[in-house]
């Protein structure tokens, strides 16, 4: 009971901050509306889904450190293929990049349980094999987009029901993330494969001798993690219009948010809803800076000083969560 | 007839080769360089004299040293990525600083952000406990935008390389690269660091066996953070060499050396999970990925290709010494 308080006070606490952060907005820029808000979910989108891709990994006791790369080659790979191509053309690119993204993903998984070397290395390995790729479809930032795939997530949904001003603050971008997400981890957190990927990362071997089938489960881990990174990719096209072949500095922001978000690194612990929220507060505090008219330069610095001291204090959480005796 | 009856059971000779592999590794690796070399000599006849020799070496020096760099700190557990961002940073700002500045305080302003960075990365990984693989993807993040902060306020004064280092990086003396006159005594500093003096015996205990160092009254961050500084001392090092060698100050100078520095200490036989390894595997090894980069080009394979081409090499060469490993 003291644990579901704990976690969900985590998650209960980074909605407070959010909503604190959103105030402050309000303060610097008073003229701060439904609009902005709209780009601040477009904004969001990409990271959210290179945060998810983390979490799946992470809660499964792993890390994937090629979400980025895994995002700039399926970006790639989607914006040189809908280039010049008739709209209807992007219903068959769509899919057949996020079954890319979810072959790629499982192949990580695979490498992992066949060579039994540590993912960090594995991942590591795979990262450079997945830049070259991406160098290989596209060698500079090029493609193009569909209209209507681009279309999807500029403007709001109207909902029947809600009055204009509050259709206002509901982006598609927003309900395009929340239904990505949540159609896939819904189901998933109640199905027992959920509590399997909860299972190896709270302790492996003891998953084993209760009947987990522990390898299986990693690759289907490893395979999601692949499918979200492919939904960010595509993001990343939708909103720029382009795909760029050098990955962002997703990878750094995932491990920033999946620790903000209350996900232990050793596995086994956490949600999603918590590191999507950390997302919107990593941003936010991105959106507040540039309000301030401080030099985008320098709000680079500040956002990585701040994803360094969030990675450096859950790493500090770990070592004193840990219990006495047990093995590093 | 029966002698071979009373004979032990003989040992196949797969199993002997592994053995002979694990046990001195660099004779493997010289014939595997020498390898290439004639593949070369065969694919453009008369492409391997003098003048090649010493451009191999010219360009092989820097890599082995920010090889030297992931060797040391891989011989703990850790890696360090940010290499390349401080090589970058050094060069940068020496070459910006000595238009109107002493050439003695040029150095130590490019030293500066150097030391900084690896005292930066000892503290996270040493104290923190972060994983060095994202400390120091972290730093080199942070590393880089204030590079770009740096590049507008400077960006009136111009640029210019220093002609010693024009001299050190490009020059020829009787045939012999410059670059060796900082080389040789780079390298037999961290052959004799690590095989004859303390610090390379406490790299080695803490890397084997961190909780068994730990125990044996180890002090786990002074290492540590000795050890990052060092790293990120001689990539500042290598940084201003290199700028000598290429001779075009830009923001991602060093960028493209820090994948293959990786690989050159995984060929060279330092295992990535600590412990195992040596400078002198490492530099063969970064000979073989010179080499083996003059093949490529001659195939005209793309940049992508040979970031894939690395990447499988990093994988296969882990999984190779962690069989070997389990062998005996």
């Amino acid at each position: 009971m003291s644990r579901f308080f704990r976690n969900q006070g985590w998650v209960a606490g980074l909605l407070a901050l959010l909503i604190f952060l959103f105030v402050i907005t309000k303060l610097i820029q008073p003229g701060y509306g439904s609009g902005d808000f709209g780009s601040l979910a477009r904004a969001v989108l990409p990271y959210a889904f290179a945060v998810a891709a983390q979490t799946v990994v992470v809660i499964a006791g792993g890390i994937d450190l090629t979400v980025a790369a895994m995002m700039a080659l399926t970006s790639v790979t989607a914006a040189s293929m809908m280039n010049g191509a008739s709209e209807e053309y992007a219903l068959f690119v769509v899919p057949f990049v996020l079954a890319m993204g979810l072959v790629l993903g499982a192949l990580n998984g695979v490498l992992i349980v066949v060579t039994r070397v540590p993912d960090i290395v594995v991942t590591l390995a795979t990262l450079f094999v997945l830049q070259g790729a991406a160098l290989l479809v596209l060698g500079a930032p090029g493609g193009a987009a569909a209209e209507w795939l681009k279309a999807s997530v500029i403007g709001t949904v109207p909902v029947p029901g809600l009055p204009d001003w509050a259709d206002a603050w509901v982006p598609k971008a927003l309900v395009l993330l929340v239904v990505c997400l949540f159609i896939i981890w819904i189901p998933l957190r109640r199905s027992r494969l959920g509590l399997s990927i909860y299972a190896i990362g709270s302790n492996e071997l003891a998953a084993f001798r209760s009947g987990v089938p522990v390898a299986r489960t990693r690759i289907i881990a490893y395979a999601l993690s692949g499918l979200f990174a492919a939904m960010g990719g595509l993001s990343l096209t939708i909103s720029t219009g382009i795909g760029a072949p050098i990955p962002g500095p997703y990878l750094l922001a995932s491990v920033a948010a999946v620790v903000l978000g209350g996900v232990a690194l050793g596995g086994g612990k956490g949600g999603l809803l918590g590191p999507i929220i950390a997302v919107f507060v990593l941003r936010l505090v991105r959106t507040d800076l540039t309000l301030l008219a401080i030099d985008p330069n320098v709000t680079a610095i500040i956002e990585g000083l701040i994803m360094v001291a969030v990675v450096m204090f859950g790493a500090f959480i770990t070592i004193r969560g840990r219990p006495v005796g047990a093995t590093p | 007839m029966t002698d071979i009856a009373t004979m032990p059971q003989p040992v196949s000779f797969g199993r002997r080769l592994k053995r002979f592999m694990a046990d001195r590794p660099l004779i493997p690796l010289i014939i595997l360089l020498i390898i290439l070399v004639v593949i070369l000599q065969i694919l453009r006849p008369g492409i391997v004299n003098e003048r090649w020799l010493a451009n191999t070496a010219k360009f092989a020096i820097p890599l082995a040293i920010l090889a030297g760099c992931q060797t040391m700190t891989m011989l703990t557990g850790g890696i360090d990525l940010s290499v390349g961002t401080v090589a970058t940073m050094s060069a940068f700002i020496m070459a910006t600083q000595i238009v109107n500045q002493d050439p003695t305080v040029a150095f130590l302003l490019a030293m500066l952000p150097a030391v900084l960075i690896g005292f930066v990365n000892g503290i996270g990984v040493g104290v923190f406990r972060v994983h060095p693989l994202i400390m120091t993807l972290g730093t080199s993040l942070i590393g880089t935008g204030f590079l770009q902060v740096y590049q507008r306020t400077v960006i009136a004064s111009g640029a210019k390389i220093p002609d010693f280092l024009n001299w050190l990086g490009t020059g020829l003396t009787y045939g012999f690269p410059n670059a060796l006159l900082l080389f040789v005594p780079v390298a037999v500093l961290i052959v004799f660091m690590l095989n004859r003096t303390g610090f390379g015996r406490l790299l080695y205990a803490v890397g084997d066996n961190e909780r068994a160092a730990r125990l044996s009254g180890v002090r786990y961050w002074q290492v540590i953070t000795a050890l990052y500084v060092l790293s990120s001392l001689l990539a500042g090092i290598t940084g201003l060499l290199y700028i000598g060698l290429i001779k075009a100050p830009s923001l991602s100078l060093a960028e493209p050396l820090v994948l293959p520095s990786v690989a050159a200490a995984v060929i060279g036989g330092t295992s990535i999970f600590g412990g195992r390894g040596g400078y002198m595997g490492t530099i063969i090894g970064a000979l073989i990925l010179t080499v083996l980069t003059t093949l490529l080009t001659i195939l005209q394979m793309p940049e992508g290709g040979r970031r894939i081409l690395f990447g499988f090499i990093v994988l296969f060469v882990t999984a190779a010494y962690l069989r070997i490993v389990e062998d005996r």
